[in-house]
């Protein structure tokens, strides 16, 4: 799986480097351009992990976009949500021994528990000790509405738990 | 004989246990039939709730939907106990929402509660089986207030379709007007949302107003109040919601309604407010055969009357 990195000027073939490709673990493609850092700093990726980053690659499909590869990582279901929040489109593929074994579009769930917190700060969820739920409004652009207080949130406003 | 007709007979069955937390847990279909159950109860005495009980749980001051929930529940023969001032509960001694709502579930056949954090009625509906009624939950909801405001909207007006409204006053904090805004966003209406700069509309609501194709003007002075409004919803702006006593004393008088609305909207339109009001309305409007917020508060009994028949099964009885 390489990937080739936009110039800042000139023809693509001179500049293009190449990626390292994975053995084993996950290819996050097509974020929207931009979001790769917040998807990382979300997903909590543990330290041992390596981890490369592509940003601003040339994307046919979208003009621009993001690419993240982790090494031995394979997503959880609230790992494949977050990345569905951040960046409605993305697609993730499983690699084991340098090929593919699954290629996954990730779409949130009509409702989503424990993920996103409800920054109302007059939420009954930040004044009692109970578990966050959010109500799917929209996949893309995303829109959810917190379960208790009812307030709707868009993709830039939600915070992780 | 059965308070609902033939052909509401099996809509009114499926309330039976329900709560009412948020008015977006109800279809139009249900809105105006809870509506049309409410008329038979303007001159209903049966005591239809006789031996029921009502827990009447104000985590939150609150006189007319205390009162009026009060009057209801026993105007049907039912009784109601709770408390008015949770400080004298074990809440003080830090008992959790969740609990106090399990002890009491024991104690009545449905909860009516105001609480000042928002969603605090959906968890307390979550942990019981019994009926809960959202009276209030910070500056979320207030759906029985919407049902009072609808039903004296529906029978000033004939249908809640296309009605011309103006909002004045507090449209910040007022839950009131978010609730009936967005209910009424059903009903194809245009809305003048007319309030000062720090008390706006939320932005949300805006933003949901707009993805439901509601047609809505901002204005920060009466003057944009319109020929041929068919509603002005005026609200209570709160001395405490501003830092500058000077700029409340400013803003209370620049919205505050008397005879000369009329000369420039006309004498068909009808003037609502949640009360208790204070500069918001003049009393020489009180004679306007269109002030209708007196008979709004009244109408609050009967439409909780029909709530509590429903919720507790008996309009089919």
């Amino acid at each position: 799986m390489n990937d080739k990195i936009a110039p800042d000027s000139g023809p693509l073939e001179k500049k293009s480097i190449k990626v390292t490709a994975l053995r084993e673990g996950t290819v996050i493609d097509h974020l929207a351009q931009g979001t790769a850092l917040k998807v990382i700093q979300a997903l909590e990726i543990e330290d041992d992990r390596t981890l490369l980053i592509g940003l601003n690659l040339e994307s046919k499909k979208f003009g621009y976009k993001d690419l993240i590869k982790i090494e031995k990582k394979e997503l959880s279901q609230e790992d494949i949500n977050k990345i569905a929040l951040l960046s409605p489109g993305a697609t993730f593929s499983i690699i084991r021994d340098f090929k593919v074994l699954d290629k996954v579009f990730p779409e949130l769930p009509e409702q989503v528990e424990n993920l996103v917190r409800c920054t109302n700060p007059s939420c009954v969820t930040n004044k009692y000790d109970t578990s966050s739920i959010f109500t799917v409004l929209n996949r893309d652009p995303v829109r959810v509405r917190c379960y208790y207080c009812e307030r709707t949130f868009k993709k830039e406003e939600v915070v992780f738990r | 004989m059965p308070i609902v007709s033939e052909a509401l007979r099996e809509l009114a069955f499926s309330f039976k246990g329900r709560s009412i937390i948020s008015m977006r847990d109800f279809s139009t279909e249900e809105i105006l039939m809870i509506l049309e159950v409410a008329k038979s109860f303007e001159e209903e005495r049966r005591p239809l709730l006789q031996g029921r009980i009502l827990g009447s749980l104000f985590f939150e001051p609150s006189t007319r939907t205390r009162i009026s929930f009060d009057s209801a529940m026993k105007r049907l023969g039912g009784q109601v106990i709770g408390f008015v001032d949770p400080s004298s509960t074990s809440l003080e001694k830090g008992e959790s929402l969740d609990d106090t709502i399990r002890v009491v579930e024991g104690y009545c056949d449905a909860i009516i509660m105001r609480h000042p954090f928002e969603g605090a009625a959906r968890l307390a509906d979550d942990s019981t089986l019994l009926p809960v009624i959202n009276g209030g939950d910070g500056s979320n909801q207030h759906p029985t207030q919407t049902f009072l405001d609808l039903y004296t909207l529906k029978k000033a007006k004939g249908s809640l379709e296309g009605l011309k409204i103006a909002f004045v006053g507090d449209l910040k904090f007022g839950r009131t007007v978010h609730s009936l805004a967005e209910t009424m966003a059903r009903f194809d209406p245009e809305l003048h949302l007319i309030s000062p700069p720090s008390l706006r509309m939320p932005r949300h609501i805006l933003e949901e107003l707009s993805e439901q194709g509601v047609t809505f003007t901002e204005s920060t002075d009466l003057d944009g109040i319109a020929p041929g409004m068919d509603v002005i919803y005026a609200t209570r702006i709160q001395k405490e919601r501003f830092p500058d006593f000077m700029e409340y004393e400013r803003v209370k008088n620049a919205y505050s309604l008397d005879e000369a609305i009329l000369e420039k909207v006309g004498r068909d339109v009808s003037i609502l407010h949640p009360l208790p009001r204070v500069n918001e309305i003049h009393p020489s409007l009180d004679q306007y055969e269109g002030a209708l917020y007196f008979r709004q508060a009244h109408n609050g009994v009967i439409v909780r009357m029909a709530l509590l028949a429903l919720l507790l099964g008996a309009c089919n009885e």
